[in-house]
């Protein structure tokens, strides 16, 4: 059915044109041997097939334009005095005895276009006269093609200031009356569409009534690029008759396709020195018109004019444009009650980001905004979908613009806002804020700010209310901790006691993590104090004993000591276990001997009842033994029991290999380089005996359980901790005992039974060619490896 | 000429929040043939920055590191070179060159390669090289006092390298160079 309709529309269409083209072919020929009245008979004949009312607004369109060329040949011709052969009064007389109105009125308008340029009368009474006579037609489609030539024809003719037409009788105003004029005409013409035709049609009508809207947004261009229309003019006549027009007409199409086409052909200038009375006419639009879009719209170009030059800041506050602004939404939102929330939200986005366009400055405009936001979402519950999309970016504009947090943190309903966040969309912004902290490098540096932020992010801090933590993606948790730690990595200040303080209230923060977060946020805590007790330790040293201040590495230390208890029961006894012993060796370097030893305890505890995992023992002890061994603060005492158990874990390690090389580890503990340091060389050879025995039960264990005999490189590694020592000048580790190893390693491996290893076999080599290398060395060292036979 | 850089102990994110800045802006992909680190990232995205620098990525163990599939020592032959790889925190005296020669002895390599100090260090003796590249984001060391960012970049030609040091110290990239030869018998 429809397909027959448009089949039929091309074959009316086509007839048009042939017509058309008919009638313009015999209206040449008369123009050709000047016969003015044929040729008229036959541009009104030509003009008659715009009068059809069978072609939908896009093919009307074609046949206008037709018929606009041949009007464009005929007003030539009219132009030339002595071809027309009568006066233009004449003429003008003339074109009025056609038969019907529309061809009439198209003539009419042709020759008027020639007559004000003749200027034998005021271009003002031509003007009026045509604007008037189109009225002749109401059909609203051929009206707003006739009216759309007559704008066409009048463009350059109309009395503009510097224009040739301008003069006593004709000025601005006149022009302004026309084309007000004509606009209003047309809007009524276009407006009435709407109504035109059965319900049923109302889509296709729309459709249409857009396709010809151009048609009337022309006369305000037209307008627009009116010399002569100054502020004065522009807010005193203009404005409030291109408003009046279209609060009137009470069309949504038109509302909207005005409002908007009014604010993009205007100056911003203008715009922002008639702001009150433009904003007035919003409230007074249709409730279905999309207020919103218009009004962001317009907040955009005028954010951008504030941007373009920042002469022009001062303007906008001696108009008060936010004020005026800010009241205008809050109309608009009143008079919509049913209005969407992410409507209302995009409002205030919109008004924002011409805040921090136009008064940086004035943080009490953007918390304002906040504040407006707040109550209008509040009552409703957790907002979703295109409402948070909003949200986040209202709220992520304060951060890119200033790039300090500080200034986000001053905004007092900036966290009221995130309130209303559902618990997805909360991550969603703390992962936005916690990014622009690391983007920009700021240093949070009071325990107040610290605070405030951490309520900020609480999302990615704790439990919020709902369940749906479970369903995070394993990774993606992860990450979003590990973002949370390198934020805690950000937080200082140069003061110890305001350091102290944001460590306090960071600590008071994470407790609520739970413990799937506390291994993530735990340690970076810890390290923040650590490197706490290294600057007030230097400090310690200067002040006196006596020191009020709180900061000191005693009190740390306690904060330490509770903090990692914490760790160790969530459980995560490996890491408490390295943390305890990061403690240790602090408190050592702040001479805190109970200290380091309660940390000591901790740490043996933790490896005693909850390291159980072979790889992890081993790893842990070499851990103890490292620290333990640089250990200065301890006496005799407490060094003795804690090397004693050291020895004691490292013997009773699960493999016979790992047992051996944690035991001649140990050897190390009764051997401190430094000045002070202990030397006990016996034990250091005990441990080493120990470690060989150990290495022998090895060698043993695999002849009976593989056959053959196990490798020897438990024997070479003992060799040459033998060598070690015997270089940094044991006495107790005798020439005769590297020998006796040398020559047990050589009959290992050349024996029959022996397995090949090629990493051994190298590592002898190497070991060889160490104690040649010290021999070539000369001096007492050379003396001391002499006896060594090879 | 093959480029190596050897970096290590970042501990991010527990003790740093990511790398320097500027140390960032000269890591470039494309540029380097091998990373060699020693250890304590000690998280995914740091190993995925890292392998996005350069595919040829070797990593040994540091006792904070979240993976726990990397070894605990590693050797790799590059040109004339046999370099080994090593945490640091198994060796005990800690950063104890002596103790870290015998490792040396054991991965039987030219260049041992170590961390965990946080200390830069490039010694030669009589077997080999023994470098530390410190920690690239300088992050707290119980073992240093002041650490400063560093990382390493080796530059082998035959039987030659040139170890690069790159130090951010009071804001600005020093950097400083190693000549070390091999002799051309087995040993060095």
């Amino acid at each position: 059915m429809i397909s027959d309709g448009v089949e039929d529309e091309e074959k009316w269409l086509t007839a048009g044109i042939a017509g058309l083209q008919q009638n313009a072919f015999y209206m040449h020929r008369a123009l050709d041997s000047n016969n003015i009245k044929d040729a008229l008979k036959y541009s009104a004949q030509m003009l008659s097939e715009l009068r059809t009312s069978r072609l939908s607004p896009h093919k009307y369109y074609e046949l206008y334009m037709r018929a606009f060329d041949e009007l464009r040949k005929l007003e030539i011709f009219f132009k030339e005095e002595s071809r027309r052969s009568c006066s233009i009064i004449e003429l003008y007389e003339l074109v009025q005895h056609a038969g019907n109105i529309l061809p009439r009125l198209y003539l009419l308008c042709t020759v008027g276009s020639v007559y004000i340029k003749s200027k034998e009368a005021p271009a003002k009474d031509i003007l009026k006269d045509l604007v008037e006579m189109c009225r002749g037609i109401q059909h609203p489609l051929r009206g707003l093609f006739l009216r759309s030539y007559l704008s066409q024809v009048s463009r350059d003719k109309l009395p503009d200031i510097g224009s040739e037409y301008e003069g006593d009788e004709n000025t601005v105003m006149d022009a302004v009356e026309f084309v007000l004029q004509n606009f209003t005409e047309m809007n009524k013409l276009w407006v009435r569409m709407q109504h035109q035709g059965p319900a049923r049609e109302k889509e296709k009508r729309e459709k249409e009534r857009n396709e010809l809207r151009d048609l009337v947004g022309k006369n305000l261009h037209v307008l627009s690029q009116i010399e002569g229309i100054d502020l004065e003019l522009y807010r005193d006549v203009v404005l409030p008759r291109i408003l009046e027009q279209v609060v009137n007409c009470k069309d949504d199409l038109a509302q909207y396709y005005l409002m908007d086409c009014m604010i993009q052909v205007f100056p911003d200038e203008y715009h922002l020195q008639t702001l009150e009375i433009l904003l007035g006419a919003f409230p007074q639009l249709q409730p279905s018109v999309d207020i919103k879009t218009v009004l962001s719209g317009l907040m955009e170009r005028l954010s951008n004019y504030a941007a373009s030059s920042i002469e022009v800041l001062p303007e906008f506050v001696q108009v008060e444009a936010f004020a005026k602004l800010n009241n205008a939404i809050g109309q608009v939102i009143e008079a919509q009650p049913d209005m969407p929330v992410f409507g209302a939200v995009t409002l205030y986005s919109s008004l924002l980001t011409f805040t921090l366009h136009v008064h940086p400055d004035r943080l009490d405009y953007v918390d304002q905004i906040l504040g407006a936001c707040v109550n209008k979402i509040s009552g409703k519950g957790k907002l979703e979908g295109k409402a948070t999309k909003q949200i986040v970016a209202l709220l992520s504009a304060p951060l890119e613009k200033y790039s300090d947090i500080d200034i986000a943190l001053k905004l007092s309903n900036y966290p009221l806002v995130m309130e209303y966040l559902d618990d997805s969309t909360n991550k969603v912004m703390s992962n936005v804020i916690i990014q622009s902290i690391m983007k920009n490098k700021t240093h949070i540096s009071t325990a107040d700010k610290v605070g405030a932020l951490f309520e900020l992010i609480k999302g990615l801090i704790k439990d919020l209310d709902s369940d749906d933590n479970d369903e995070m993606d394993e990774d993606d948790f992860k990450e979003e901790q590990n973002f949370v730690a390198r934020l805690i990595q950000m937080l200082y200040n140069d003061d110890p006691e305001e350091m102290l303080k944001i460590i306090c209230t960071v600590k008071k923060h994470i407790m609520t993590g739970g413990p799937k977060r506390l291994p993530f946020t735990i340690p970076p805590l810890i390290y923040n104090a650590l490197k706490l007790v290294r600057r007030v330790q230097s400090q310690d040293e200067n002040a006196s004993e006596e020191s009020t201040a709180s900061a000191t590495p005693k009190k740390i230390f306690q904060l330490l000591n509770q903090t990692i208890e914490v760790l160790s029961m969530v459980p995560a006894p490996e890491l408490a276990l390295r943390l305890y012993l990061e403690c240790a060796e602090a408190a050592n370097d702040c001479d805190l001997e109970p200290v380091a030893y309660e940390f000591f305890t901790q740490a043996y505890i933790l490896y005693e009842e909850e390291i159980s995992d072979s790889k992890a023992q081993v790893t842990a002890l070499y851990l103890i033994i490292g620290t333990l061994q640089r250990m200065h603060t301890f006496g005799v005492e407490n060094r003795d029991t804690l090397t004693h158990k050291a020895t004691g874990y490292s013997a009773k390690l699960l493999k016979k290999p790992d047992q051996c090389r944690a035991v001649y580890a140990c050897s190390h503990l009764f051997w401190v380089e430094d000045q002070d340091g202990i030397k006990d060389g016996e034990r250091v050879l005990l441990c080493l005996k120990r470690a060989l025995r150990i290495a022998n039960a090895a060698q043993q264990m695999a002849n009976v359980t593989k056959g053959s005999s196990g490798s020897v490189i438990l024997f070479i590694e003992i060799l040459n901790k033998y060598l070690y020592f015997f270089d940094k000048g044991n006495t107790q580790i005798t020439v005769a005992s590297i020998q006796g190893l040398i020559e047990l390693v050589t009959t290992e491996m050349q024996s029959d039974t022996a397995t090949s290893d090629p990493a051994a076999d190298a590592f002898f080599s190497s070991t060889i060619r160490y104690i040649q290398s010290q021999k070539a060395k000369g001096g007492a060292t050379a003396e001391k490896f002499e006896q060594i036979k090879v | 000429m093959v480029l190596v850089l050897a970096i290590g102990d970042l501990h991010i994110p527990h003790r740093a929040p990511d790398l320097p800045a500027k140390f960032k802006s000269m890591l470039v992909p494309g540029k380097i043939q091998h990373i060699i680190c020693t250890g304590n990232l000690c998280i995914k995205e740091v190993h995925d920055y890292l392998k996005s620098l350069c595919p040829s990525l070797h990593i040994t163990r540091g006792e904070y590191d979240e993976d726990s599939r990397y070894p605990e020592t590693k050797t790799i032959t590059i040109g004339q070179f046999k370099i080994g790889l090593c945490h640091g925190h198994q060796v005990v005296p800690w950063g104890d060159l002596d103790s870290l020669a015998m490792l040396q002895r054991q991965l039987d390599v030219d260049i041992l390669v170590t961390g965990h100090t946080h200390q830069f260090k490039a010694y030669k003796h009589e077997a080999g090289v023994v470098i530390n590249p410190g920690s690239a984001t300088g992050a707290y060391s119980s073992i240093t006092y002041d650490v400063n960012p560093s990382f390493v970049l080796m530059d082998i030609d035959g039987l030659r390298v040139v170890v690069y040091v790159y130090e951010l110290i009071d804001g600005e990239v020093k950097v400083d160079k190693i000549d070390f030869k091999k002799t051309p018998t087995t040993t060095i």
